[in-house]
């Protein structure tokens, strides 16, 4: 199958007025030496029936989709409104590239506006950027954003991070003299206090921590807040779980300076982990530093409003080296699907399924820890994840119930050698009561 | 025209609200105690379904799109967007699959990973690819560390990275996030590398040479190999912005022309959509000396089956969550597989032949500054029309709106005043070429006769010329509840 | 013609020298060269500089300008009013889009930079 569209007829008219007689000579610069001289060494081509089908029989390797699945860790399975894909599969949607001619581009220029202003509303923010690849790149991006407010380089990140975020950031910032250190976790899951007073000194440049956590605890964030600006650091919040903004106070009106995280809740679909949602917010004052695309509304010739990309200039195509980020292509049409996902929702229905993910999660919890031998392992208030203490190593557990059709949940072991019997348990919305009762039995048979 | 709101302005809290079934488990007690909740979100929409289907409807058709017509955006390769491979990654297989599922349970997913780095490799002639870079900027990230991790273990990193002033602006700051330190390349009178010049600025301290081959003005730089020779003299290493690969597929790899490292963006070669600005991916290939670096994990093959190997104490780390940006691969190698080791020649070929019949039927009319054979794009400028009628390629850029095109991109590439760099891609047709070649002709001529026409352009768009120096000087980048008079 | 009484620098900033401080500010041509200007990073007042420092930038749409120091001093004042009305600079470079006030720390500093007559013909030279 081919996707060009020309002719023989055609390729000859348009050599002969470019005056070559065959393809090969346009390729005249390309030193000889040089060329492949061979074909590929890649399939045959395909029909699009035989592409289906092929591709079919690939997708069908995955037996994921067959299994009662608790997994969440940063990728959450929520349902998503018929509205979404119809309306962001839309070529006017998917087709065009970055905004940069905004009299043709008003769709999406708008659409960006909107979801800025969204973000906004959910984070407490003042102001938000228009996407960044993923909340670990997002919180990453913030880290080096507190640097360029303060300058200053100690970097405190919550041991309940994250992990894969906490890798990113070490990668962002190996090469440029930051140094990023713990700050560990307590009984009930949250920030260890004396910890973080214990290392907050007045050289350290921000502070990141998660809410909910990885263990799916909300945090504490006010009392955090105080002691950070205390010593005027920055005070980074990350949402990987963004349904929990539906319910929970919005981190900006809890002292939050940056608030960063992961969208993919908002209307994407897991797919084995991207395309998902950076988003950044923070307050008017930090605007000239914020990384990434921004749109602003402005007005045409006849008064009329619109939108374009604004405040370019601290962007890489103009700045150069001297950028706030190096970000050109984002996660658009990403946020397009979360603005239309949340558009569709509502303040009602976000706030819905937010309460849905923690009453379900509250009674997972309950039911599961009825087993005997099972216990909560941290005593925190979770939204829809928790920690739960299993009598034995959680990644054998987990393996016995996978046997069962069932996966109970991400063994924390190799990330946190001392949660070895911790298993990452996940309930949104879309499980069932049957569902819960399923995972409750299996794991009552395996631990027998 | 229907002037479409902000969805904010026709939000109402007293309507109904999406629906979840009922809850089906036992409402738990004090549920939000002591926790801080929100009763309310200011501001935040309430609006019936028929109410967002018509608005984003008709936001998206204020929109020009691929899909709509040639979008000759120069450096972003614009092609078609295959139907197909949206049904394919929306198979159950790749898009309900978690990331962090067991491998065994994933083996579809590990494939279409590990195919696409065999395709990869073997298109560009590199030795191995991580997916994770999530667009061709964190490509450009992850090659430079890869660099920097290589020469570490040699032991000196180095301080410099050289990048020719022709360069697209993510190279400078990617190299800067990476911690080195800048320094420019002047173009030749032809708009290449001059070797000589380059000769001189190699020394010891130089980490890398970033080059962009085809360069941003289209132009093959022939000298690649003797350039991959200088850098490599002094232990340098050759980095290639593969932007512009759509102009070799299966006729030269970058690999054979001694890259050592190399991003390419899928979503431009490989015709992903771009989806209005992302997600886009950026995958970086290597030399073998640079595979104990790659980012963490690796899809690595263990007998029958693909694994994930976490475990390799040399890598730079990661540079998101997971694997990058898994569907848009999968689109990439449906792609790939669609059109098979001819059809991804015939990628280069056509796109090749298509921009060289522009610049043949534009030429004369318009100016090129460098008259080096074009590949893929090519570059004019505004200065006939700026010299004869004060118009500008903004003015130029405007107009070609209203002959129902998308502008070409603009004032890129740095070294070409008033640039206009116009790349067909290899999906279009001769009538397209033909209708966008005669709106050029036309919107020159109308520069001649009436300039009025094009400084006051674009006339029939949804929205005419905007402000953008009022639109900096006073940010307004939020929607807020108008105060109460 | 650029006024008279002002030196000038290679960078195309103005220094008008009274007594011990001296105003600073970027001329005609570097404003027009810019573009509308949206946004003056200025200098906190106290800053210690020296010659050819980096003090602040300057944005216009599409393009970022840095300013310098065309001599070593102390920031005494800064024009305030740019935050609000950064088009001053493009409406009256001489004058009312004036940036930043310092005290000399080196009147000598004033010697190497150009005359009106020097920085006039660098500008010719540069219409080439």
């Amino acid at each position: 199958m081919s996707y060009i569209s020309l002719s023989a007829a055609d390729k000859s008219e348009m050599l002969a007025r470019i005056g070559v007689a065959a393809v090969d000579e346009l390729f005249g610069c390309v030193p000889e030496e040089l060329r492949l001289g061979r074909d590929l060494d890649l399939p045959p081509a395909m029909s699009e029936p035989e592409l289906l089908a092929h591709f079919d029989k690939i997708a069908g390797r995955t037996t994921y989709p067959r299994y009662l699945s608790f997994l969440g860790g940063g990728a959450y399975h929520h349902f998503i409104p018929a509205a979404v894909d119809a309306l962001s599969g839309r070529g006017e949607f998917l087709s065009p590239y970055t905004p940069y001619q905004p009299e043709v581009s008003q769709g999406t220029l708008q659409v960006i506006f909107e979801y800025q202003t969204l973000i906004c509303q959910l984070t407490g923010m003042d102001i938000a950027n228009a996407s960044l690849y993923d909340g670990a790149s997002a919180a990453a991006e913030a880290v080096l954003m507190a640097q360029r407010l303060n300058g200053r380089s100690r970097v405190l990140a919550a041991r309940s991070l994250h992990p894969q975020y906490r890798r990113t950031i070490e990668t962002y910032t190996r090469n440029l003299g930051l140094t990023i250190e713990d700050i560990g976790f307590g009984p009930d899951g949250r920030l260890d206090g004396a910890d973080l007073a214990a290392k907050l000194k007045n050289d350290v440049c921000g502070i990141i921590i998660q809410s909910p956590n990885f263990f799916g605890v909300i945090e504490d964030l006010p009392r955090a807040a105080e002691e950070v600006h205390g010593r005027q650091a920055v005070f980074i919040v990350a949402v990987a779980e963004a349904l929990s903004l539906g319910i929970l106070e919005a981190p900006g009106k809890l002292g939050a300076d940056i608030v960063c995280g992961e969208g993919q809740s908002y209307g994407l679909a897991p797919a084995f982990g991207g395309p998902f949602l950076g988003f950044m917010a923070c307050g008017k004052a930090s605007l000239r530093q914020l990384p990434g695309r921004i749109a602003g509304q402005t007005k045409d010739v006849d008064g009329r409003r619109g939108f374009v990309l604004t405040l370019s200039t601290r962007e890489q195509h103009i700045r150069r080296e001297k950028a706030t980020s190096n970000i050109c292509t984002n996660q658009a049409w990403c946020a397009l699907r979360a603005t239309i996902f949340l558009e569709t929702l509502g303040q009602a229905g976000l706030r819905e399924t937010a309460l849905q993910n923690m009453h379900k999660a509250r009674a997972a919890l309950g039911r599961l820890t009825r087993i005997t031998g099972v216990q909560a392992r941290f005593t925190g208030p979770v939204f829809n994840e928790f920690v739960l203490e299993l009598p034995r190593d959680a990644a054998a557990a987990a393996e016995g119930l996978r046997a069962k059709g069932i996966l109970a949940g991400i063994p924390l072991g190799p990330d946190y050698p001392e949660l070895q019997n911790g298993l990452l348990v996940c309930v949104t919305e879309v499980q069932s009561r049957e569902s819960i009762e399923r995972l409750a039995l299996g794991l009552e048979e395996i631990l027998r | 025209m229907i002037r479409e709101s902000l969805i904010f302005e026709i939000s109402d809290p007293g309507k109904p609200a999406f629906a979840l079934p009922a809850l089906d488990v036992p409402e738990a007690e004090g549920l939000l105690d002591g926790l801080a909740v929100r009763s309310d979100i200011p501001g935040f929409p309430q609006v019936s379904e028929v109410e967002v289907v018509r608005h984003f409807t008709r936001l998206s058709q204020q929109n020009y799109c691929v899909d709509l017509g040639l979008y000759p955006l120069g450096s972003c390769t614009m092609k078609h967007n295959p139907k197909v491979n949206e049904k394919v990654a929306g198979l159950a297989g790749f898009a309900q699959a978690h990331p962090c599922a067991p491998p065994e349970t994933v083996q579809g997913c590990l494939e279409v990973i590990k195919s696409l780095e065999d395709a990869l490799c073997e298109i560009t002639g590199l030795q191995a690819f991580t997916v994770q870079p999530s667009a061709g900027a964190q490509g450009e990230l992850v090659g430079m560390m890869l660099i920097h991790a290589f020469l570490k273990s040699r032991g000196n990193p180095r301080k410099i990275v050289l990048i020719p002033d022709s360069a697209h602006g993510t190279n400078p700051s990617s190299a800067h996030l990476c911690g080195y330190k800048v320094q420019e390349v002047k173009s030749d009178p032809t708009g290449r590398i001059d070797p000589d010049e380059l000769e001189k600025a190699v020394t010891e301290d130089v980490a890398a040479l970033m080059v962009t081959n085809p360069n941003t003005l289209g132009v093959f730089e022939s000298d690649i190999a003797d350039i991959a020779r200088i850098v490599h003299a002094k232990g340098g290493l050759l980095y290639m912005d593969g932007a512009n690969m759509n102009a070799l597929t299966g006729i030269v790899r970058p690999g054979d022309m001694g890259v050592d490292v190399l991003h390419i963006n899928l979503h431009k070669t490989f015709s992903t959509p771009h989806g209005g600005g992302g997600p886009g991916s950026g995958p970086v290939g290597i030399v073998k000396a640079l595979e104990p670096f790659l980012p963490t994990p690796v899809v690595v093959r263990r007998g029958e089956a693909l694994d994930l190997d976490f475990e390799r104490p040399r890598s730079i780390g990661r540079v998101r969550a997971f694997f990058g940006n898994f569907l848009v691969a999968v689109k990439a190698l449906a792609y790939i597989r669609t059109l098979g080791p001819w059809g991804v020649r015939e990628i280069a070929e056509i796109s090749v032949l298509n921009a060289n019949y522009i610049r043949k039927s534009l030429e004369g009319i318009y100016d090129l500054k460098y008259d080096a054979p074009s590949m893929h794009e090519c570059v004019f400028s505004d200065k006939l029309q700026k010299e004869a009628t004060g118009v500008t390629n903004l003015d130029i850029a405007k107009r070609l709106i209203d002959h129902g095109y998308h502008p070409p991109t603009m004032s890129f590439p740095l070294i070409v005043q008033g640039a206009l760099m116009i790349e067909p891609t290899e999906t279009e047709s001769k009538r397209d070429l033909d209708g966008f070649i005669e709106a050029m002709k036309a919107i020159d001529r109308e520069a001649r006769e009436s300039p009025e026409i094009l400084k006051a352009a674009p006339h029939h768009s949804y929205v005419r010329r905007l402000d953008e120096t009022a639109a900096a000087r006073n940010p307004v980048v939020r929607w807020e509840k108008p105060k109460n008079p | 013609m650029v006024p008279q009484n002002l030196r000038y620098t290679k960078d195309h900033e103005w220094i008008l020298a009274d007594g011990d401080t001296a105003t600073v500010g970027i001329t005609d041509f570097a404003q027009k060269q810019l573009g509308d200007v949206v946004y003056v990073e200025l200098p906190a007042v106290g800053t210690v500089l020296a010659v050819h420092q980096t003090i602040g930038t300057i944005e216009s749409v599409k393009a970022v300008s840095e300013i310098f120091s065309p001599v070593s001093g102390e920031v005494v004042e800064t024009n305030g009013r740019l935050a609000d009305a950064p088009e001053a600079v493009n409406q009256d470079p001489y004058g009312q889009g004036w940036i930043f006030k310092l005290k000399l720390a080196n009147k000598g500093d004033l010697e190497a930079l150009m005359s009106d007559s020097e920085y006039e013909t660098r500008l010719a030279g540069l219409e080439h």
